[in-house]
């Protein structure tokens, strides 16, 4: 079993409204793979994210911190929620990626966990 | 040592390599080290080789070898890093080395050597690697080519090929590819990465006029070797047997493709007698077989255009309706402009030039940069006496070539308009 992230991205700045009908079929199709991904086992942690702009980065330098508002990567495409999945191997992690995508009808990575 | 040993032991490389790696893939879990030990266990028979003679199982005895190069490379990292799980591998090994036959029984094994060479090619074409990445892994560890070979075949640095190749191992370690067949289910989305790795190796060899000749065609033989070991490993698979049918009715023509002084010479004007007979043979005998299957698909359907053409005395004889109607059907499996624009030309041949411009010119506005389709206009407008216009579309197609071969040939066709 290996650990892998999900992430799930968006090309614009977005909002978190669930009342449109697309949001309302997206979630119900995330809710169903959430579903899916517990029954199965393989689900670690998942859950959607508020809008890059809320972001906040630290950075420190010799002891002393700094902030600055806004996302790190200043691009428009940002992560808008992940899972943390566990699989077998890379081909069943791709298959629930490739099911994550399908239920939030935007691109997904797949990235794996390094290994202890 | 002689030359002809140096011969032999070349010639039992490149058929052995990808298979003894591929088993020891699978004994061994890692790819490196299957690499490394493969490596060694050649430097050994190119020594041992020329005293003894090529022992009757080569691969067998390449395999043994390897593995316990393996077995004492991981004896040595014991004791010291990565202890544990260098353990574990040995212990594993050892295992095996009570059940594993003695070389000569290797033979034996066949369907097990098949199953790992299968393995192998569907890890190489793993859909998660890029097309580049696919193709450079494929010729590294299913083909046996050194990493220089590979580069100097797709005119890149040593350095970028060999950057290429590690990255797409680590991608695939990293991520915990399993060294599996693909399940029934998968087989038809993985099956058509693998045979569109292979085109592509084909493609460059066959296609590429630049660069080092030899190497190209080199490349190219290579194709139509992975082609015939994927026939042999999925003999029911006809999209396989269309590709290699494909590959061989294509490379028959190599020998008419280039002219005395190294231009090209197109289909229609290629002396058809240089053709090699026993290679369309061939092709066209496997290709019989595959259709029978009624399963077509556009490998299939390139190689039954491809038969049309091996089997026409010459360019006026040709059926070119059957041809548009083969063309039709590969637009439905794929639906592309520049299968469209190849129709095109078949239109052109059946129904004259003024349909075949017709059809060309509606293609304008998804290949206007794509070099073919103002050198086609540019052949089109000429044999209907537009001279004008022919001439300025060969411009376009100058503008877009910087394969000097092509120029060459583009630039005599702009001056017999005269």
């Amino acid at each position: 079993m290996a650990q892998y992230l999900l992430s799930v991205w968006h090309d614009e700045e977005y909002v978190v409204d669930f009342s449109g009908e697309d949001m309302q079929r997206i979630g119900a199709q995330v809710g169903a793979l959430n579903d899916e991904l517990a029954a199965a086992g393989a689900e670690v942690f998942g859950g959607g994210l508020q809008p890059a702009s809320s972001a906040t980065v630290l950075r420190s330098d010799g002891g002393d911190v700094s902030m600055t508002d806004g996302p790190y990567a200043e691009t428009k495409e940002q992560m808008g929620g992940f899972w943390v999945i566990e699989a077998d191997d890379f081909d069943a992690a791709l298959e629930w990626a490739r099911k994550a995508t399908v239920a939030c009808e935007g691109p997904v990575e797949l990235r794996p966990f390094q290994s202890e | 040592m002689n030359p002809d040993h140096d011969g032999d032991l070349a010639l039992v490389f490149r058929r052995e390599a990808g298979r003894c790696t591929a088993t020891l893939i699978r004994v061994l879990g890692d790819v490196d080290l299957a690499e490394d030990s493969v490596a060694e266990a050649f430097a050994v028979a190119a020594e041992r080789w020329s005293v003894e003679g090529v022992p009757p199982n080569p691969g067998g005895w390449i395999t043994t070898t390897a593995r316990n190069k393996a077995l004492d490379r991981l004896r040595r990292e014991s004791s010291r890093t990565s202890r544990h799980a260098a353990a574990q591998r040995l212990q594993d090994l050892r295992m095996l080395d009570d059940h594993e036959p003695e070389p000569d029984g290797l033979h034996d094994l066949v369907g097990v050597v098949a199953d790992d060479q299968l393995r192998l090619t569907f890890l190489c074409c793993h859909p998660a690697l890029s097309p580049d990445a696919q193709v450079a892994l494929t010729l590294r560890l299913l083909g046996g080519l050194a990493t220089h070979e590979i580069a100097r075949s797709f005119l890149v640095a040593e350095d970028t090929m060999a950057q290429r190749i590690v990255r797409a191992k680590r991608k695939l370690r990293d991520n915990h590819a399993s060294y599996r067949i693909p399940r029934h289910a998968e087989l038809p989305d993985r099956l058509r990465a693998v045979l569109a790795a292979v085109s592509l190796i084909f493609n460059e060899g066959h296609t590429s006029t630049s660069g080092d000749a030899l190497t190209r065609t080199d490349l190219s033989s290579e194709a139509i070797r992975l082609g015939r070991v994927l026939v042999e490993l999925m003999p029911d698979e006809p999209e396989a047997a269309g590709l290699l049918a494909l590959m061989l009715l294509t490379d028959a023509r190599r020998p008419a493709r280039i002219a005395a002084d190294g231009s090209m010479v197109r289909l229609a004007d290629q002396d058809r007698s240089r053709w090699d007979r026993d290679q369309i043979e061939e092709g066209s005998a496997l290709l019989r077989t595959c259709l029978r299957r009624n399963q077509p698909g556009p490998f299939q359907i390139q190689a039954a255009i491809a038969a049309v053409h091996a089997g026409s005395a010459d360019d006026e004889s040709t059926n070119w309706p059957q041809i548009v109607t083969l063309y039709d059907r590969l637009l439905v499996h794929r639906p592309t402009p520049v299968v469209a624009l190849n129709r095109a030309v078949a239109v052109s041949r059946a129904d004259g030039p003024a349909a075949g411009l017709a059809v060309v010119d509606a293609l304008r506005e998804e290949l206007a940069e794509y070099q073919p389709f103002h050198a086609t206009r540019a052949d089109l407008l000429a044999r209907l006496g537009v001279h004008g216009e022919s001439r300025a579309a060969y411009d376009e197609a100058l503008a877009r070539t910087r394969n000097t071969t092509e120029r060459a040939f583009l630039h005599g066709q702009r001056r017999m308009l005269g």
